[in-house]
C-alpha cells in the first residue's frame, strides 16, 4: 500500500472529490501561490483553473462567502489560514453557517467545509498555536472533523466533501508531514465513526489528533510491563461515536482522555463528562485528563516544550490510574 | 444605458406589492399586540419603495438577502403572505416551521436567502451567492439589502472589496433610513452618504430618493443589468425612512414626532406612486379601492390561516440541525 504525507492525504481527496464533482471549489489566502501555505491546495489552479479563489486576507468575506455560495449549490472547500483567525469570522461560522439549516426550517443544505490548520508548530506563538475544537463542539449545528493520520484524513474529507452539512475541518500543522498507509482508489469514511487504533484490555485512551501517535507511543512503553493500552481515535467529535467509546470503556473500566488542546474546557472536558454521566457503573477508577497547559501558548522553545502533552504523562497517567 | 419605464401592469404589480406590504406589517403590529404575533417585529412601514423597486427586477432564480426589516423583502420578492403570518405565530405551517420567527423568515424557493437577525449578517451571504452564479455562468443576480448601520460593520468592507475585485454579479442596496436602532447616523459616521464610499472599492457608487419607488426602479434596473452583463457590484443607496419605531414598541425617544410627521404625513411611498399612477391616467379611484380591498382580504386569510394553524410538534426540536438526526 502507498505511503504518504497527511498533507498529499488531503491533497488527494481535493484532487479526487474536484474531479468528480464540479460544484466543489476552493478558497482561501495564498492558496494559489506556492499551492498554498501548506502545499496541501497544490495543483488545483493548473487542473482547474477557475475553481480556485485566493482571498485578500479578509476572513469573514471568506467565511461568508463560502456559506453564501453554499446556499446556491456549490460546494466550498474554504481554508483560514491559521484556526487562531476564525475569531476574524466567528459570527459567520456560529451565526450563520452553523444556524441557517434550523432557522430556516430545513429550506436549504449548508455543503461548507472549512479546513482550520491547528496546533503548535516552529514557535509561532500564541496567536498561531491554537487547538479550537472544543469551541465548535458547542455550537449546534457544526460538524467537527479531526484526522490523526493520512487515511483518516482522506477518507474524512472526502466524506465533508459528500455530505450536506458544516465541517469544521482541523489539521494539525504537524501532521502534515506525517506519514502513513493510504490505499489506492475511492473510499470514504463516515462521519461519527471513531477509530480503535490499538487493542488493549487495560486501560483506555481516547486521544484526537498529534496525541493519537503519542497514546501508541505511550502503549508501547507500557507493553513489555504487561500492560495493554487500548487507544480509541473518535476521528469525528461532533457527531461523536459514543457507543465505540462506552464499548471500550466497559471492557477497560479505566479511561484517559487526550488531545492538545488547553485542558480546561477542551473536547476532552466533553468527553469525560459523557463518560462519567453514561458510564459511572464501568468505571473503576476516576476519569483522567491528559491536555495542554491552561495557557496562552509562549514563544521560547524552553517554555512552548511545557505547553504541550507529552507521551510520558500519559504513561504517568496509565501507571496512576493503575496502582 | 437607461432602463425602460415600467409598463402599466408592472406599476400596478409594484403598487400591489407596497400596499401588501404596508397592511401586512399593520395587521404583525396589530396581532402582536394582541399577543399572537410573538418577539420582536421590526416593521418595514415606509420603506416599501426601497423593496419594490429593486425586486421588481428579479426574477425567482436571482438571490436576496435581507435584515431583521425582512418582511419588506420578503413580500417583494413574492413570498406567500400565509406562511409568512404562519412564521410570525410560530405555527408548524410557516416559512421556517416556526423555528426561525421574523428575523430568519425566508423562501428559498423564490431567492429570498433569509431575514438576518445579524446587523451586516447579509453581505457574506450575497456575495457568495453572486461568487456561486458566476461560476456557473448563470446569469443570476443577488441583492443585498442592508442599512445604514451596518455600513459601520466589517463585513460590509470586506465583502464589498471582494464583489469589486472578482467583479461579482451582485448589487449592495443600502436603505438608509437615518437611524441604526436608536441612534442616529450622523451622531456616529461622519460620511453618512453611504454611496460616496464606493470609490474606494472601485465600483459606481448612487444615490436615490428612497421614498420615490420609480427612482428606486431606474437606479436599480441600472445596476441589476451591469451585474448581469458581468460588469461587476454596484454601491446603490435609497434614502429612505421607517415610519414606526425600530421594532414595535419602541418609544421612539431618539426622534421627534414632527420629524416622523414630515416624512409619515408628506412623503409616503405608496401616496406618491398612487398620486403619479392617477395623474398618469393608469390607477383610478374604484381600482385603488379594490387593490386595497384585495389585499386586506388576503391579510385576513393569512390571519386565519395562521390562526388555525398547529404549533410545532415537541419532536421538532431536534430536527433541521444537521441534514441527519444526530445521536
Amino acid at each position: 500500500m502507498p505511503k504518504m504525507s497527511m498533507r498529499d492525504a488531503i491533497r488527494e481527496a481535493l484532487h479526487e472529490e474536484m474531479a468528480r464533482d464540479e460544484t466543489i471549489f476552493v478558497l482561501g489566502e495564498d492558496v494559489i501561490a506556492h499551492g498554498g501555505p501548506y502545499a496541501v491546495t497544490r495543483g488545483i489552479a493548473e487542473k482547474y483553473p477557475g475553481r480556485i479563489r485566493q482571498t485578500p486576507i479578509s476572513e469573514a468575506a471568506i467565511v461568508g462567502t463560502a456559506l453564501g455560495a453554499a446556499l446556491c449549490g456549490m460546494r466550498p472547500v474554504a481554508e483560514i489560514m491559521y484556526v487562531d483567525f476564525i475569531t476574524c469570522a466567528m459570527d459567520e461560522v456560529v451565526n450563520q453557517m452553523a444556524k441557517v439549516r434550523y432557522m430556516f426550517g430545513g429550506q436549504t443544505d449548508v455543503p461548507v467545509v472549512l479546513r482550520l490548520p491547528s496546533g503548535s508548530a516552529r514557535l509561532i506563538a500564541a496567536q498561531h498555536s491554537q487547538c479550537l475544537e472544543a469551541w465548535f463542539m458547542h455550537v449546534p449545528g457544526l460538524q467537527v472533523a479531526v484526522p490523526s493520520t493520512p487515511y483518516d484524513a482522506k477518507g474524512l474529507m472526502k466524506s465533508a466533501l459528500r455530505g450536506k452539512d458544516p465541517v469544521i475541518f482541523i489539521e494539525y500543522k504537524r501532521l502534515y508531514t506525517a506519514e502513513g498507509e493510504v490505499p489506492e482508489g475511492d473510499y470514504t469514511i463516515p462521519f461519527g465513526q471513531a477509530d480503535v487504533k490499538r487493542v488493549g484490555n487495560d486501560v483506555t485512551i481516547v486521544a484526537t489528533g498529534p496525541m493519537v501517535g503519542k497514546a501508541l507511543e505511550a502503549a508501547e512503553i507500557l507493553a513489555p510491563e504487561g500492560i495493554e493500552v487500548e487507544v480509541i481515535d473518535p476521528r469525528t467529535l461532533v457527531p461523536l461515536d459514543k457507543r465505540t467509546i462506552f464499548a471500550s470503556v466497559e471492557k477497560t473500566n479505566r479511561v484517559i482522555i487526550t488531545d492538545e488542546e488547553v485542558k480546561r474546557s477542551g473536547a476532552s472536558a466533553e468527553l469525560a463528562s459523557v463518560i462519567a454521566e453514561e458510564c459511572f457503573d464501568a468505571l473503576d477508577a476516576p476519569v483522567k485528563r491528559v491536555a495542554a497547559a491552561d495557557v496562552p501558548m509562549p514563544f521560547s522553545p524552553e517554555l512552548e516544550k511545557l505547553v504541550v502533552p507529552k507521551a510520558e504523562q500519559l504513561v504517568a497517567a496509565v501507571r496512576d490510574l493503575l496502582g | 444605458m437607461p432602463v425602460a419605464a415600467p409598463s402599466a401592469e408592472k406599476l400596478m404589480d409594484m403598487y400591489t406589492r407596497m400596499w401588501r406590504i404596508r397592511l401586512f406589517e399593520e395587521q404583525a403590529e396589530y396581532q402582536s399586540s394582541q399577543g399572537k404575533v410573538l418577539g420582536a417585529l421590526h416593521t418595514y412601514i415606509g420603506e416599501e419603495g426601497v423593496g419594490v423597486g429593486v425586486c421588481a427586477h428579479l426574477n425567482d432564480t436571482d438571490y436576496i438577502t435581507s435584515t431583521h426589516r425582512g418582511h419588506g423583502h420578503c413580500i417583494a420578492k413574492g413570498a406567500d403572505i400565509k406562511r409568512m403570518m404562519a412564521e410570525l405565530f410560530g405555527r408548524a405551517t410557516g416559512y421556517c416551521k416556526g423555528k426561525g420567527g421574523s428575523m430568519h423568515i425566508a423562501d428559498f424557493a423564490v431567492g429570498m436567502l433569509g431575514a438576518n437577525g445579524i446587523v451586516a449578517g447579509g453581505f457574506g451571504l450575497a456575495t457568495g451567492a453572486a461568487l456561486a452564479a458566476q461560476m456557473r455562468g448563470s446569469g443570476q443576480v443577488a441583492v443585498c439589502f442592508f442599512g445604514d448601520g451596518a455600513a459601520n460593520r466589517g463585513p460590509f468592507h470586506e465583502n464589498i472589496n471582494v464583489g469589486a475585485v472578482w467583479k461579482l454579479p451582485v448589487v449592495y442596496v443600502c436603505e438608509n433610513n437615518q437611524y441604526a436602532q436608536w441612534t442616529p447616523q450622523k451622531d456616529v459616521t461622519l460620511v453618512t452618504d453611504i454611496s460616496s464610499m464606493s470609490p474606494a472599492y472601485g465600483i459606481p457608487g448612487v444615490q436615490v430618493d428612497g421614498m420615490d419607488v420609480l427612482a428606486v426602479y431606474e437606479a436599480a434596473g441600472e445596476a441589476i443589468e451591469r451585474a448581469r452583463r458581468g460588469e461587476g457590484p454596484t454601491l446603490l443607496e435609497c434614502k429612505t425612512y421607517r415610519f414606526h419605531g425600530h421594532n414595535f414598541g419602541d418609544p421612539q425617544l431618539y426622534r421627534t414626532r414632527e420629524e416622523i410627521a414630515a416624512w409619515a404625513e408628506e412623503n409616503d411611498p405608496i401616496k406618491r406612486l398612487g398620486t403619479y399612477m392617477k395623474r398618469a391616467g393608469i390607477l383610478s379611484d374604484e381600482r385603488d379601492k379594490a387593490v386595497q380591498q384585495q389585499v386586506a382580504e388576503a391579510i385576513q386569510e393569512a390571519v386565519r390561516f395562521a390562526e388555525e394553524s398547529p404549533y410545532p410538534a415537541p419532536d421538532e426540536l431536534y430536527k433541521d440541525i444537521y441534514s441527519y438526526t444526530i445521536v
